[in-house]
Parts: structure tokens; C-alpha cells; sequence
């Protein structure tokens, strides 16, 4: 069984523990002030899905990671997951970081990509400056256990006016749900430095079969002229709860590009937010979610402008079957100052089953006259029309429901920056839909 | 086989409504047969109740092609039967390419494991896009997704050019279409003809009868063809209009089903 605590952690055992593996002071202070604080404040609390009713208890105590001499030693589900020839790719199994590499040319430029552990060790002075001041520790209980159990995690550090031409890839994975699996992930992107970055976060199926919850910050800062891609797909076995929350904030400049995809069988909480501070900063978000069986998947976009001439642009869409639900919330906020900013979301939902739900609301919230905003949300059911125009021509129906589907997450997949993760989200979608 | 297709006594209801009050035609391969008539008089309903759109209720008849009633299959059946609809109103399908789309329909006509191979495809899809003179970009744009409407017919006939139908109905194929496209368009459709195919064109204008010229030509009103002749039939009705037919045949209201 899991560790099942009423209180998730507590402040004594988060010292003790971030002091046993020989962590900075300062990071030490802070884990004890966020157990406290996990322990007094409440969990986040998104549009009509009340995540307070899910198992969120089960976070599992620290496992002494083991690193890995060979890819090969890895297993199967991570394996497939390598992009072929990369030298830039870290692995995460459950508490700690197991596997990691950079290339020598990148680390010869001052690139920094290793997990966030050593990297509050070698680089503690830089960490620092950033770690949760895109997300405050104490937003709540969600970032504050965050910050008081986050393990193994990645650090992506592109100085100045370096362009990373090929992706960096980490891989996290649980194959033992009674550990903690709480990831951060911390990327600087300085002046006019060039980044993809890429993830996916899988438990293996069977032996997780116990309820487990992973904890996850994703927080991005891209410096004036710097430009960061962020691709992640999350695809953990149904007894896992996705809780992530991803932020970046953008200077002058900026480009920042989410693409996420959401393909777990658990419960998932993901919450995607641009703040683009800098004039003409933009933002360019893409989210898919398939959701099967009773799951339910509360998923949220937001930009929030405060740069003049900011741009963003947010999409989400997703497939439900059986009785699984999406609530879909995108948010634009244009603050006052913002003149000539212009945002525009769309969300839709593809419901399979007559059981499956989708709530797509778009929000608006505009306190400068001088600014364009649109949205556009749909939600409905295959539409027949089209389902009968592609068996006319001899398509059968199934194939005809499929290809529609397809057709539906198209703009997102496509955009998918790594052609082995783009390969493997096909490859995911494929299982979730058809299985 | 030669092909050879007969309607028997079709009758159809959208909404319990009657509108098929008992049709009645034969087509041979190499036969063009077009069937004219005022709006609301049953015409497209005939096309689309013969394909299976799923608001038609077929209530009675049959529709045999060479020996098998398609009324008695599912729509992708009827298709893979050999019977092809050119539509009025193509669905647009985002995020389908048009050539994912037509690979699709070809491969669905063939065993699996015996697909066509990429580059076999490619060269009939440019080959027959040349012909009907469309840009060949249209091969990777989503299906129908922001085509005009000259655009989607050209598709449409482009899909019939590909699939090698026995039956092709065109259903108002000319509507939307300048002289341009209407030329185009009739050049692939006659560029088709063949012993082993037979067409049935639906129109209420005889212009599109100048380009392609019809063996045999049948009027409909109020649900059922009321009168059939040759080419000359066509020419009459596109000078006299329909009020002599009305007038022969003591009909005062020629439309069907509306309310």
C-alpha cells in the first residue's frame, strides 16, 4: 500500500530528508515552510471538478534512485521513448534522476541541462534566483507540496544568444507507485537563446497498480528575444492523479510554445499559463487530452498580457469516450497598459459516447480598451454528415470515426517538435482510442 | 459484367414524409440519363436515398445493381459496390487531407496487406488532378475545408476519376459552377464514359446537357418521373420551361413534401 497521510508531509520529515541528501541550506528552508504551509492551505480548485474527491493522499516516500549505465538497461517503455542518437537526454525513474546527458558541444557553450537536484548543488546561486518565482510555493497545497517533495526533476539553462538546434529530451517514469514522483522542472532561457524541450511522463502499467499521485511544477522563464518550445505528453496508468502546473514568463520579445498532450488513464489536473510581461512577447498554446473510462481531466490554458503588442493563442481539443470528462477552461486576460495585445482561444470536445462530457469555457477578462480578443468553443458529438460522406466513398464506418478523430487533434499532433515523441503520441493515441 | 442498374418501385420518407412516390429506371452501361425537373420536386432525394444518407428512409422498392439491391447495404458498402454520388454539398472533414482522404477510399476497395503503394497513388492523384486543372497543393488542404464551391465539384469528380464507379450519380454537379469549371468538369465526366459505366446526372438546367449530352432524359415532379424521351426532350424544356408538362399532364403543383 501507498503512504496514505491525512496531511501529505510535514515539516520535520522534509527537512530531515532534503538534509540527507545534502541539499543547500536555503532549499532546505524552503521544503520546511512549503510542508507547513501543504498542511494548512487547500488544493487548487478549477471549474466543476471538485479534485478534492480524488485520491490525492497517495505520495509515497523517497526512493534512493539507482543511476543506470546504458540506455539499455532501461526498460521498454522508456526505450521506445528515445529519440534515436540523442545526446541530450535525461531520465527521471520515480524519486530520482537515473540517466543524463549533453552533448559536449552544448555544455562547451554553457548549456546547463541536468536534474534539478544537482543542479540546486552545482548551480545553486543560479537555481535560486528562479526556483517558484514563476509559482509561488504557497498558491496552494498543490505547489506547496510541490515544493516541499519535489525529487529528481530538470534544469535546461541556455545562455545568452545560444541557438540549441536539436531537441533536449527527459523521460519520467513510475514503475513503483509507493515512491514519490514529484517532478520540477525549471528552464532559462536567457536574451535571445533558442530551446526545444521535450518530455514524457509514463508509469508502467501493472506494477503501478496502486494508487499513486504525481505532484508536477513546470515553470519556464524566456528572457527578452529568447525563444522556448515545450512539448509534454503525460501518459500514466489509470491508478495515477496528474496534478501539473506549467508557467512561463516572457520578456521582451519572447516566444514561448506550449504543446501538451494529456493521454493518461487517472484523473488529470493540467493547468497551462503564459504571463507575457514583455512588450511583443507571445505565446502560442496547444493541448490535447484524450479521456476514457470514468476519468476526469480538468485542463486549462491561460495567457495573461501585461506587454504592449503581446500576442497569444491558445487551442485545446479533446476526444471523451465512455464516461470520461473534460472541463476545458481558457483564459485571456488583457491587463490595463497592454495596448494593441491580442488573444484568441478556442476549445472544443469530441464526445464518442453519449455518457462522455465536455464543458469548454472560455473567459475573457479585458481591462484595456486598445486590444484584439477572440474565441471560438465547440462541443459536440461526430458529426453524421461527415460520417456518411467519407462512407460513400467506401470508407467503412469505423474507419470514417477514426479518420474524423484524427482529423480533430491534427492541429496539435502535428505540431509535435520530435518526430520519436511525435511518433509515440500516434502511437498513444491509437491505444487510447481504439483499446 | 456489363453493368446494369434498375430502380424498382422506390419509395422514401425524410421525417415520415413521403417525398419518393415510386421510382422507376433502368441504366445500362454506356448510358447517360439525366433527370431534370423543378426545385422540390424529389430529384436529390432520389441521389441521396440510392446512397444511404441516414435522414432518408427507404419505405419501399429496390435498387439492384447488376443483380444486388443496394437498399439492402450500408452506405460504404453500396460505395464499394460500385456506386458513386457526386454530391451537392460535400461535408468538409478538418485536419483530413484530401490525399490521406483518397488513399483511404482506395484502399478500403482493396484486401489488407494488398494497399496501394504510395507512390502508385500519388501518380494517379497529380495525374487526374492535372486533368481537371486543379493547383496540386488541393492534394495536402483538409478535405473540402475552405474550397468554393467551383473547388469542391472538381473534387467530387476528381474522387469519382479515382474510385472507377459503375454507377456515378452527379447530383446538381453544375450548380455554383462558371463556364470555366463547367468545362472542366464535363471533360472529366465524358472522359469516364464507357460501356461499363452508366450515369445518372441530376439538373434543372439544361446547359450542363450541352456538355454532356444524355442519352435519355426524364422529367420529375411531385415525387415520381413523369415524363421520359431523348436529348430533344431537354432542349424543349430549356426553351418552353416546364408549365407544358404541368399542363399535359393536368399537375398544378409539381413539388413534394414541403410544407
Amino acid at each position: 500500500m501507498s503512504t496514505q497521510l491525512s496531511t501529505p508531509t510535514d515539516r520535520q520529515s522534509a527537512e530531515a530528508l532534503a538534509r540527507s541528501k545534502g541539499e543547500p541550506n536555503w532549499l532546505v528552508e524552503l521544503r520546511g515552510e512549503a510542508a507547513e504551509l501543504a498542511g494548512t492551505i487547500g488544493w487548487p480548485k478549477p471549474e466543476k471538478v471538485r479534485i478534492e474527491r480524488w485520491n490525492l493522499t497517495a505520495v509515497g516516500s523517497y526512493e534512493q534512485p539507482t543511476a543506470v549505465k546504458a540506455i539499455s538497461e532501461l526498460p521498454e517503455i522508456v526505450r521506445e521513448l528515445v529519440s534515436e542518437g540523442t545526446e541530450n537526454l535525461l531520465v527521471q525513474r520515480n524519486s530520482g534522476s537515473v540517466w543524463k546527458q549533453l552533448s559536449t558541444g552544448l555544455a562547451n557553450k554553457g548549456v546547463i541541462f541536468t536534474d534539478l537536484e544537482t543542479a540546486c548543488k552545482e548551480h545553486g546561486e543560479l537555481v535560486q534566483k528562479y526556483l517558484f518565482q514563476a509559482i509561488a510555493k504557497d498558491e496552494d497545497k498543490l505547489t506547496a507540496l510541490n515544493a516541499a517533495l519535489w525529487n529528481g526533476g530538470v534544469f535546461v539553462y541556455v545562455p545568452k544568444n545560444v541557438e540549441v538546434e536539436l531537441p533536449l529530451q527527459a523521460i519520467l517514469y513510475n514503475d513503483n507507485s509507493e515512491s514519490t514522483f514529484a517532478p520540477h522542472i525549471l528552464i532559462v532561457a536567457d536574451s535571445h537563446s533558442r530551446v526545444t524541450y521535450v518530455d514524457c511522463v509514463v508509469s508502467e502499467p501493472g506494477t503501478a497498480a496502486a494508487p499513486f499521485v504525481h505532484p508536477s511544477i513546470v515553470e519556464v522563464f524566456v528572457k527578452p528575444g529568447a525563444h522556448v518550445r515545450f512539448g509534454s505528453i503525460h501518459s500514466m496508468g489509470e491508478t495515477g492523479v496528474d496534478m501539473t502546473i506549467r508557467r512561463a514568463i516572457i520578456e521582451n520579445d519572447g516566444q514561448m510554445e506550449w504543446i501538451i498532450g494529456d493521454l493518461n488513464d487517472g484523473n488529470t489536473l493540467s493547468d497551462t499559463k503564459s504571463i507575457l510581461k514583455g512588450q511583443g512577447s507571445t505565446s502560442d498554446a496547444k493541448v490535447i487530452s484524450v479521456g476514457k473510462n470514468a476519468q476526469q481531466n480538468s485542463l486549462t490554458t491561460q495567457a495573461v498580457h501585461f506587454g504592449k503588442n503581446s500576442d497569444s493563442n491558445m487551442v485545446t481539443r479533446a476526444v471523451m469516450k465512455d464516461s470520461a470528462s473534460a472541463i476545458i477552461n481558457g483564459i485571456t486576460k488583457i491587463e490595463h497598459g497592454a495596448t494593441k495585445a491580442n488573444g484568441v482561444q478556442t476549445e472544443k470536445v469530441l464526445m464518442l459516447s453519449p455518457k462522455a462530457r465536455g464543458d469548454a469555457n472560455p473567459i475573457l477578462l479585458i481591462d484595456e480598451d486598445d486590444v484584439t480578443a477572440g474565441h471560438a468553443a465547440s462541443v459536440g458529438q461526430v458529426n453524421p454528415e461527415q460520417v456518411y460522406y467519407l462512407m460513400s466513398r467506401g470508407i467503412s464506418k469505423q474507419d470514417a470515426e477514426r479518420l474524423i478523430i484524427y482529423g480533430f487533434l491534427a492541429p496539435v499532433v502535428s505540431e509535435i517538435p520530435v518526430e520519436a515523441v511525435r511518433g509515440q503520441l500516434q502511437r498513444l493515441l491509437e491505444r487510447k482510442l481504439e483499446g | 459484367m456489363a453493368t446494369h442498374f434498375v430502380i424498382d418501385g422506390l419509395k422514401a420518407a425524410i421525417d415520415g414524409k413521403e417525398i419518393l412516390k415510386g421510382i422507376n429506371l433502368e441504366i445500362k452501361g454506356g448510358e447517360i440519363h439525366a433527370i431534370m425537373g423543378p426545385n422540390g420536386t424529389g430529384k436529390s432525394t432520389l441521389a441521396s436515398a440510392l446512397m444511404g444518407h441516414p435522414k432518408y428512409e427507404v419505405t419501399e422498392g429496390s435498387a439492384q445493381l447488376n443483380g444486388e439491391d443496394l437498399l439492402e447495404m450500408e452506405v460504404d458498402e453500396r460505395a464499394r459496390a460500385g456506386l458513386f454520388l457526386a454530391m451537392q454539398y460535400p461535408s468538409e472533414i478538418p485536419g483530413v487531407t484530401n490525399s490521406d482522404f483518397l488513399r483511404s477510399a482506395l484502399n478500403a476497395r482493396r484486401e489488407e496487406g494488398n494497399e496501394i503503394s504510395l507512390i502508385k497513388f500519388i501518380r494517379q492523384m497529380e495525374g487526374k488532378m492535372k486533368e481537371l486543372e486543379m493547383n496540386p497543393e488541393f492534394a495536402h488542404r483538409y478535405l473540402n475545408e475552405g474550397f468554393s464551391g467551383g473547388e469542391k465539384k472538381r473534387n467530387e469528380i476528381l474522387q469519382m476519376m479515382l474510385l472507377d464507379p459503375k454507377i456515378v450519380v452527379l447530383d446538381e454537379i453544375d450548380s455554383g459552377l462558371d463556364i470555366d469549371a463547367l468545362r472542366i468538369v464535363s471533360n472529366g465526366v465524358n472522359a469516364m464514359r464507357s460501356e461499363e459505366r452508366g450515369f445518372l446526372i441530376i439538373t434543372h438546367y439544361q446547359r450542363l446537357l450541352n456538355y454532356i449530352k444524355p442519352d435519355y432524359v426524364h422529367v420529375m415532379m411531385q415525387g415520381r418521373i413523369v415524363k421520359s424521351g431523348g436529348p430533344e426532350l431537354a432542349e424543349r424544356l430549356e426553351n418552353e420551361g416546364y408549365d407544358w408538362v404541368k399542363e399535359e399532364l393536368g399537375i398544378v403543383d409539381e413539388t413534394v413534401g414541403q410544407a
